[in-house]
């Protein structure tokens, strides 16, 4: 009798996660490694190789590697700064960072060509100050701050949330043991913030490797990431085979970052189920 | 910053009680202040400086958005003359609705089912929830695109098909959305306490209704945060739609994304923005208990 209740409520999820999520996974797998006719190659995984592709997919990877740098050394002051703060503070100014979230995503990446361009809203209030313009519109640079911009609260959240969960008597031991504040927050408070920074890093990382929008929009179709590569197989191109066979060496990348965080955090995996 | 404090610090002794540094070196402390005040109010400027550019130009009575021509307030109106941007309004709010819906009574049943499973099944599960939250968005849109291709090859043989649209995009959003509200509700259940139900159950109440009367009302705000982050979620998605939408179906995403090359209609800005206030005005009423929960559940800790 019970086991059959349990069948009645997780049936559902289990099928639903295996229809749309698993088998398609493998379906990637399937299209990425035949061809057409079905017959086995590695001929799609390999058209990686072109000249072309291969700056794409450098590119993003430096690209991403940038904004994750940037995001970290910008995001993880802001969360010690608000975690300083007092905890009806928090609430609000943590809202702050969620409110921008609820504006199309797209017009919000989109705003940032009114900013940046050459006569653009940054480059009017530089020439009243007489200081030096800033061109960068549909270069890399562009999409970095594209990414940066849109990637930070990523970055924030898990590191803001590490923080708040360190006891303050740990920390205050740490002083009271002669401990200095370079030494208190080197020792005790980053190592015990570790797993907000590893959750962080993959959930920034990973979106800005795979964009298509922010090049997209940012980068003025001068500029090719890999995630366009593969966007425009499956859409314009119309060649599934070859777009998985890419997609195939895209979750490599992703495929790492995953391992690398569940490596470190062995027992985030642990609060997960006690969440 | 760290270093302020490094010289004239006093020698360590046994007795000393825990010391408050940000009371002793005051000068310091006034100078981080300042510091940390004029670093919060870039990064607001940062984050509020598109949304503001936004703002502005729905207010432009111009059709490019590249000059100023004047305030007007008539892409408001216009906008509701609109068919198309009123259909792509409609069908964002429809998919909307329905995906945080579905997937917050599959994340409810899925949740029950596992608080009930043993450690190592429940760990199985769980991982299976992170796929689609670690996963990049472009693989799962382009999965998705796949199994539908697929599916709709192999029914053809027997004369159906599938229609890219409504449904295949319907089908997307429920599976991103799935995973935050098994998150959000997972919390909730594990606090309750189950003697409760089981008391129901001794007093001859059935399943369902030792559930509805006894667990629901207690799980309620982790359910109706897992539905509000899920419809957040499913109301801004672009990729997932993007790879599983037809020709003739659309949503604000999808509509804007086609119209960036020739120049987005200002009516867009005016949606937009009243979308904007309106959420954030709903939010100032209700959410106030609920804000912080649906922001973890977001990053999934």
């Amino acid at each position: 009798m019970k086991k059959k209740m349990r069948f009645w409520l997780d049936g559902p999820y289990l099928i639903w996660t295996a229809a749309f999520i698993i088998i398609p996974l493998l379906m990637i797998v399937y299209y990425g490694l035949t061809d057409k006719n079905g017959a086995f190659t590695f001929h799609n995984v390999m058209e990686m190789g072109t000249p072309e592709r291969l700056k794409a997919l450098v590119l993003s990877l430096l690209l991403s590697l940038l904004a994750t740098a940037i995001c970290l050394l910008m995001a993880y002051p802001l969360a010690l700064i608000l975690n300083k703060m007092k905890t009806g503070a928090t609430g609000f100014i943590t809202t702050i960072f969620i409110i921008p979230m609820w504006m199309n995503s797209l017009l919000r990446i989109l705003a940032w060509q009114t900013l940046l361009e050459r006569n653009g809203v940054i480059n009017q209030f530089l020439g009243m100050l007489h200081l030096p313009k800033l061109y960068i519109i549909n270069t890399p640079y562009a999409i970095a701050l594209g990414m940066i911009y849109d990637f930070l609260p990523f970055m924030l959240l898990p590191i803001y949330n590490a923080l708040q969960k360190i006891d303050v008597n740990v920390v205050n031991a740490a002083y009271d043991l002669g401990a200095n504040r370079f030494q208190t927050f080197w020792k005790v408070i980053f190592p015990l913030s570790l797993p907000g920074v590893i959750s962080g890093i993959t959930m920034v990382f990973v979106p800005a490797l795979t964009t298509f929008v922010i090049s997209d929009f940012l980068g003025g179709s001068k500029v090719l990431l890999i995630g366009n590569v593969i966007e425009q197989q499956f859409t314009q191109v119309g060649n599934w085979n070859v777009g998985s066979g890419l997609s195939l060496v895209l979750m490599i990348f992703i495929l790492i970052s995953m391992a690398i965080m569940q490596h470190y955090d062995k027992d985030m995996g642990e609060e997960t189920t006690s969440l | 910053m760290f270093f302020c404090d490094l010289t004239n610090r006093e020698p360590v002794t046994s007795l000393r009680i825990a010391r408050q540094p940000q009371i002793l070196d005051s000068e310091g402390f006034e100078l981080r202040k300042l510091l940390s005040r004029v670093y919060l109010i870039f990064i607001f400027i940062l984050l509020y400086a598109p949304i503001a550019v936004l703002i502005v130009l729905s207010f432009n009575n111009s059709r490019t958005r590249a000059k100023w021509g004047g305030f007007t307030m008539k892409w408001y109106v216009s906008m509701f003359q609109d068919e198309v941007v009123m259909a792509a309004l409609f069908n964002t709010l429809l998919v909307a609705v329905l995906s945080a819906l579905i997937a917050t009574v599959l994340g409810l049943m899925a949740s029950v089912s596992l608080l009930a499973m043993k450690r190592k099944a429940r760990n199985v599960i769980l991982s299976m929830l992170n796929i689609p939250m670690l996963n990049a968005e472009i693989v799962t849109g382009i999965s998705l695109m796949l199994i539908f291709i697929a599916v709709g090859q192999f029914l053809s043989r027997w004369g159906y098909m599938i229609e890219f649209g409504f449904g295949t995009v319907l089908i997307g959003h429920i599976t991103f959305n799935i995973p935050y509200t098994v998150l959000s509700i997972m919390p909730k259940l594990r606090q309750i306490n189950i003697s409760t139900y089981e008391a129901a159950l001794d007093l001859g109440a059935s399943r369902w209704l030792a559930f509805r009367k006894i667990i629901l009302p207690d799980i309620m705000p982790g359910v109706l945060s897992g539905f509000m982050l899920a419809f957040t979620l499913s109301l801004d998605d672009f990729v997932i739609t993007h790879f599983t939408k037809g020709p003739g179906f659309d949503t604000l995403s999808t509509k804007i994304y086609t119209e960036v090359r020739k120049g987005i209609k200002p009516e867009m800005y005016a949606l937009s923005t009243l979308l904007f206030v309106s959420v954030l005005v709903l939010l100032l009423i209700f959410g106030r208990g609920n804000r912080k929960k649906s922001m973890t559940g977001l990053v999934r800790i």
